[in-house]
């Protein structure tokens, strides 16, 4: 008897404990959304903002408006709609050629086995350790050179250039498809090539899907090689540049809000998309850092 | 020391045993790292001098075809009757030769002087300086000295630098390229002479396409990617090393001026002989290192504890408290980076909700400070997704037999979770650690490296030496500074990178190095 009444006081002592722990838990975790979430519950809200300027003491639009997404496509001193433009048909194109590189060296290096594996290996591994755009100088008179500077162009191939060296993650999935498929294909009489492309692509979607999105999201949120290459040539900026151009300190007064319009209209797009490929995501950088 | 005197020790000597045999560990990972390094060349001449004995072998025991292949390329694919074949290693060795009299060796042969030929001008007033060689540099430095600057030139009729360097480096790696072809040339047709000795017959030319689309699949695959690395990330680089050895900035900027080897003095500005820029260097040095550390372990420890967290037993709506955290990591760096700067301005943003004026990013602690808790902000979620996953894989029957023994929870945090999250995650951290050193958007969006610092050459007080860089590339066009810059940034990563690896238990053997 006494024990049983001793049993059930220590558990309900250790449910309220429990209890009290997890308010505390929830608590917290109220508090961290609320930071996390604020900034940008704030930069939405001043996407409406119908007063110029940025010095509002409010967090409520003084008036509600739906004029600076107008304002965004439709202004004198910067072009939105073609920065939109140069940054789709850029990341267009860095996809489609990084993606397809990507996979053809991580297969290479992952289900082939030949005499120079190695060396290549580590050549990447050294070379990635270089400052990204540390040699953007030179390439920049490569593209002056080759009668490319200021131009898109000039902007795919840097972004997919060196798509060779990102080869980690989709290796590290690779690694993880079981050889005995290959094996079989071999005794039935396919050749490599056939191998790649009837067995292992198919195989692959999960890690097709996350290197197209990361090579299609990259030139939507690249700063710097924009900078240096496009330099003043306002009509091949892309977004990135443009929106940073936007709060420099002539404009910042007149376009604050215009600002924050754009910077919604661009976060949706590569918020969804960002949602789609995290669970990808989480695979990719774990596994593939881990095998190396 | 075994493992029954470790038992028996205190908390307190176990930890500073663990932390003893830490540091005891490092000269030894250091001393590994150089032993792996002298392995590492010794292979490398080892894989030269192998070369050269195959090579010298097979011209011994070759046939007239293949001793004329050392010569004529493709001329023993002839002489074995592969014609299509020997046609190919033909035409690429005619294809070498007429680009190396007509373009190469012009521009190798003037990159010892980066030497121009013209005459300089000063003020309109044609000065008899010859520009040819390196006693042009000379004159071209006299120039410089008695009229501060150089002359400009017209860049149509003259060569510049950038072009002289530029193809010269090109003409090299071609070089390179050609002796790899050449020497698949004497290996193939040493090989087919073989084929012949044991009375086979040689595969024909459609065959022997057809083996890159299966034994040798990787050419194929490989050949474009690492094509176009080559010209767009390898010459580059090359260009950028070799830019560090020269005076190219402002006062050499081609087209029109002229730059040349200035040897090792860029470096040693960096290191001493320039008070202004080796100050700059260090303290920007010493703040990078303070920046890389705070700002990995600060986000993957509160990430660690927050998805721990969200993924604790008898937390209801993991689902939503995840997704709003990942929306804040999801939104584009660039765009949170920026929405920070204008809620952190000295008037308004935060400051004007509040009626304050706190120097958020204006004042040279403060904006430190700011920075590494903004890169919380930024960082912690994405920690918070990949340690979830890792939350989750850890075996439950770990917690459960650990509950048996009586453990309580900071107990299995302690002894369970974070080994496992930490050992798995060690690589992740490292690559975090370098990512952190080149860490760019963070601190080039927040502050701009500002406040500016009147002391510091060319570079604000929370300036890291990547955006230093980017400064001196874009703003104050020190080229050769910015490359010096970048190699000390690549030193840094990849010692960092090699010497923690080596400790790291996730790479012990050898053969991840060889």
């Amino acid at each position: 008897m006494t024990n049983t009444t001793q049993g059930s006081t220590m558990k309900e002592g250790y449910a309220a404990r429990k209890k009290a722990v997890n308010v505390a838990v929830y608590i917290i975790l109220s508090v961290m959304v609320l930071i996390w979430i604020f900034p940008i519950v704030w930069l939405i809200l001043r996407s409406f903002e119908g007063e110029k300027g940025m010095s509002s003491s409010h967090f409520l639009p003084q008036k509600w408006t739906f004029g600076n997404y107008i304002k965004l496509f439709n202004n004198e001193d910067f072009m939105f709609g073609q920065w939109f433009l140069n940054t789709l048909i850029v990341a267009i194109f860095t996809c489609i050629i990084s993606t397809l590189f990507i996979l053809m060296v991580s297969y290479a290096f992952s289900r082939l086995r030949f005499k120079s594996r190695k060396t290549f290996l580590n050549i990447g591994l050294i070379l990635g350790m270089f400052p990204g755009f540390m040699s953007m100088a030179a390439t920049y008179n490569i593209m002056e050179i080759l009668g490319l500077g200021k131009s898109l162009v000039a902007l795919v191939i840097v972004y997919s250039a060196g798509a060779g060296l990102g080869y980690q993650v989709a290796k590290g999935f690779f690694d993880t498809i079981p050889r005995s498929l290959d094996e079989a294909a071999k005794i039935d009489g396919a050749t490599r090539n056939q191998i790649f492309w009837i067995i292992i692509l198919p195989l692959s979607k999960p890690i097709i899907v996350y290197t197209a999105l990361t090579t299609f999201i990259g030139p939507w949120t690249d700063y710097i090689f924009v900078d240096y290459f496009m330099k003043d040539n306002q009509e091949t900026y892309t977004v990135a540049l443009g929106l940073y151009k936007m709060i420099e300190k002539e404009f910042v007064t007149e376009y604050f809000t215009t600002f924050c319009a754009g910077a919604v209209v661009i976060a949706i797009p590569i918020t969804i998309l960002f949602v789609i490929m995290q669970r990808f995501y989480v695979a990719g950088v774990t596994g593939g850092a881990v095998k190396g | 020391m075994d493992y029954l005197d470790y038992v028996q020790m205190t908390k307190g000597q176990r930890i500073a045993y663990k932390i003893k045999s830490f540091f005891r560990g490092i000269p030894g990972a250091v001393g590994n790292f150089f032993r792996l390094i002298g392995l590492f060349i010794k292979k490398f001449f080892m894989w030269i001098g192998n070369g050269f004995k195959g090579y010298g072998s097979r011209f011994a025991k070759g046939d007239i075809g293949t001793k004329l292949s050392y010569i004529i390329m493709g001329a023993g694919s002839m002489f074995h009757r592969q014609i299509a074949k020997g046609l190919i290693f033909l035409a690429t060795e005619i294809a070498y030769i007429y680009f190396m009299f007509s373009f190469g060796v012009g521009y190798i042969s003037k990159l010892y002087c980066m030497n121009v030929k013209t005459t300089a001008t000063v003020d309109g007033q044609p000065i008899d300086v010859f520009v040819d060689g390196c006693i042009g540099q000379e004159a071209l430095q006299k120039v410089e000295d008695d009229w501060g600057t150089q002359t400009i030139v017209n860049p149509d009729t003259y060569d510049d630098s950038n072009r002289i360097l530029l193809f010269a480096v090109l003409s090299l790696i071609i070089t390179v390229a050609f002796f790899a072809v050449y020497i698949a040339n004497t290996k193939s047709a040493y090989a087919t002479q073989m084929t012949l000795k044991e009375g086979k017959k040689p595969l024909n030319f459609i065959a022997e396409m057809k083996t890159f689309l299966d034994e040798r699949f990787h050419i194929t695959l490989l050949t474009l990617p690492v094509l176009l690395l080559c010209t767009f990330t390898i010459l580059p680089i090359i260009f950028t090393i070799f830019m560090a050895f020269t005076n190219y900035n402002e006062k050499h900027l081609p087209p029109g001026r002229f730059y040349w080897w200035v040897g090792f003095s860029n470096f040693a500005d960096v290191f001493y002989s320039n008070p202004q820029k080796s100050e700059t260097f260090g303290r920007i040095l010493v703040w990078t290192l303070i920046w890389a550390f705070f700002a990995t372990f600060s986000n993957y420890i509160f990430g660690i504890i927050l998805a721990l967290l969200i993924n604790k037993k008898g937390i209801k709506f993991k689902g939503f408290w995840r997704t709003m955290f990942v929306i804040t990591a999801a939104v584009p760096q660039f765009v949170t980076l920026l929405i920070m700067r204008l809620l952190l301005d000295k008037d308004n943003g935060l400051n004007a909700m509040f009626g304050t004026h706190y120097p958020f990013l204006d004042d040279g602690m403060w904006a430190k400070v700011m920075i590494i808790i903004v890169n919380m902000w930024v960082g912690i979620p994405y920690t918070m997704l990949i340690s979830s996953g890792l939350l989750m894989n850890i075996p439950e029957d770990l917690y459960e037999s650990a509950r048996i023994d009586g453990a309580n929870a900071v107990q299995q945090f302690t002894k369970i979770t974070f080994p496992y999250i930490f050992f798995v995650t060690t690589p992740y951290l490292i690559t975090t650690f370098v990512g952190n050193i080149n860490n760019f958007n963070v601190i080039y969006l927040l502050t701009g490296g500002g406040p500016s610092a009147t002391n510091y050459y060319a570079a604000g007080e929370t300036d890291l030496l990547v955006t230093w860089l980017y400064k001196l590339t874009k703003d104050s066009k020190d080229y050769n500074l910015s490359a010096v810059i970048g190699i000390i940034v690549f030193i840094i990563c990849a010692l960092g990178s090699l010497i923690t690896f080596n400790m790291s238990k996730a790479s012990k053997n050898e053969e991840e190095f060889s």
